[in-house]
């Protein structure tokens, strides 16, 4: 399974730690229900998956990457900048 | 027909033309009063726990494939009840307990084979951990030894114990551990369940349910709608793909692990052993192909199949362990889905749906769980309160604080 980095190209899945779930948001903290939400429960879909990786191996970039969960095809990735956040 | 020397006997003189089904590939009813979804060793288990323990026959078992094709029927084999909390110890010995007595009670060989499960560690501190785990464990009243190197040199002397990077300094040993055959597990609670009347239907997949009046009473399905006053999911890594249907997220990431067999060699290791500085788990089937496997890959995966990477690491972990295993050929790899929870440990509980009860969140550790798992979600599902050694495995410990994270790693599934 490989992930194209925006900055360094195609590269293997080893070259990346995988974080999870890219929708997740961090709620208001005083809204215990919301952050319990956030904190545990998860679609975990088969099919298309919003997905947060780290080139720790690379660029050291958080990439948010579309990812087929059935068959591991990676239909997109894009940079994060602090679009997704936990 | 009843199993035994003297049914083998006949049958051989009869050329074996008269052997029956070992159950009944039934067509489903219009109606049941307790549906299993799930045809793998926990739902067949629970299955034959509701007919024989609680009298609850009019069962159906509805498999979207055919029984035992999910993670039954992918494990690496490996049995054991060598947990640290108090939340799991009473659960998996009492699974224990059933497993040395499962071949009497089901009238079927499932080659319980109970050769003992060493974990090896590699540091002071790492056996200091280990006999935190052993005591844990013989305060439950589950057998535990903690061995030096001499010991481990006696039982197991093909590792490499000159390994100056993880040395061997000790291990903890369960001597009642060891592995059992898991296709036939399937087929030996197949077998009992069907013959005490339970309807196993495969190839019948749940493709949604039925509600009314904010209760779940019903399932479509490929093979029309069934109705029932109650049913279990117990469907492993596939849980969100159910639970989602009925409008409810679960705590649950889906994970592939793999495992390996290799070709077939000479009787090399007699029990199962497990690395201390890494994931990484052997035995030996009695063909003499060595089962082995190690960690999940790490990412979220229904496709039963892993990557290289972490072939590779199994690879490393059982040369770190075993160099003398340098020339052994890889025979076949496959992967499973594991439903990998936010604690790392099980559910067995009701959901927030009236109907629908819930046993999933196994993680990589689902099939020695097998006999206790059925136990536990029989008990639930024919009297609606948890059964004492599962009581605490919640659905809400999540939302009330009550993990059981034996690792420590908190909410981070792929970690556990």
């Amino acid at each position: 399974m490989r992930i194209q980095c925006p900055f360094c190209g195609e590269r293997d899945s080893s070259e990346f730690t995988y974080l999870g779930d890219a929708t997740v948001r961090r709620p208001d903290p005083s809204a215990p229900e919301q952050f319990f939400e956030a904190v545990y429960m998860r679609d975990n879909p088969a099919g298309r998956h919003d997905e947060l990786w780290y080139h720790g191996f690379g660029c050291r970039s958080w990439l948010r990457v579309m990812r087929d969960t059935r068959t591991h095809e990676v239909a997109a990735v894009e940079m994060c900048q602090g679009a997704a956040s936990l | 027909m009843r199993y035994s020397i003297f049914s083998l006997m006949r049958q051989v003189l009869r050329g074996h033309r008269d052997w029956t089904p070992a159950w009944r590939d039934a067509a489903p009813k219009r109606s049941y009063d307790v549906i299993v979804v799930g045809g793998g060793g926990h739902g067949l288990a629970t299955a034959h726990y509701l007919a024989k323990v609680h009298g609850i026959t009019n069962v159906a078992v509805l498999e979207k494939g055919w029984i035992g094709s999910g993670n039954a029927g992918r494990n690496t084999t490996i049995i054991r009840s060598n947990y640290l909390l108090p939340g799991n110890l009473p659960f998996y010995e009492l699974s224990m307990k059933l497993w040395e007595g499962l071949e009497q009670d089901l009238n079927y060989n499932a080659m319980v084979s109970q050769r003992g499960v060493l974990n090896l560690c590699h540091s002071d501190a790492q056996r200091d951990a280990y006999a935190r785990r052993g005591n844990a464990m013989r305060m439950h009243g589950v057998d535990a030894e903690l061995l030096d190197v001499d010991a481990i040199r006696r039982m197991a002397p093909f590792l490499d114990f000159d390994n100056g990077r993880f040395p061997i300094r000790g291990g903890l040993l369960q001597p009642r551990g060891g592995t059992a055959r898991h296709d036939a597990v399937v087929w030996g609670y197949a077998r009992a369940a069907s013959q005490r009347g339970v309807d196993i239907i495969q190839n019948c997949e749940v493709t949604g349910f039925i509600q009314e009046a904010g209760r779940i009473t019903g399932v479509t399905t490929t093979r029309g709608e069934i109705r029932a006053t109650k049913i279990g999911l117990a469907v492993a890594g596939n849980t969100s793909r159910l639970t989602n249907m009925a409008g409810l997220r679960m705590p649950i990431e889906s994970h592939v692990l793999q495992a390996f067999v290799s070709e077939s060699i000479k009787p090399l290791i007699p029990g199962v052993v497990t690395f201390g500085a890494g994931h990484f788990y052997v035995s030996q089937s009695d063909k003499g192909g060595l089962v082995f496997g190690g960690d999940i890959d790490g990412y979220n995966s229904y496709a039963q199949r892993g990557n290289l990477p972490m072939v590779e690491d199994v690879g490393e972990g059982a040369m770190a362990l075993m160099p003398s295993l340098g020339r052994i050929r890889v025979l076949r790899s496959w992967g499973g889905v594991m439903d990998m929870s936010m604690d790392g440990s099980p559910i067995i509980d009701l959901t927030p749906k009236p109907g629908l009860y819930l046993n999933a969140g196994w993680c990589y550790g689902g099939f020695k769980a097998t006999p206790a798992s059925g136990w536990c979600f029989a008990h639930l599902l024919a009297r609606d309160e948890p059964h004492e050694v599962g009581r605490d495995y919640r659905l809400d410990r999540f939302a009330t604080g009550h993990l059981i994270d034996e690792k420590g790693q908190g909410a981070q599934p792929n970690l556990h």
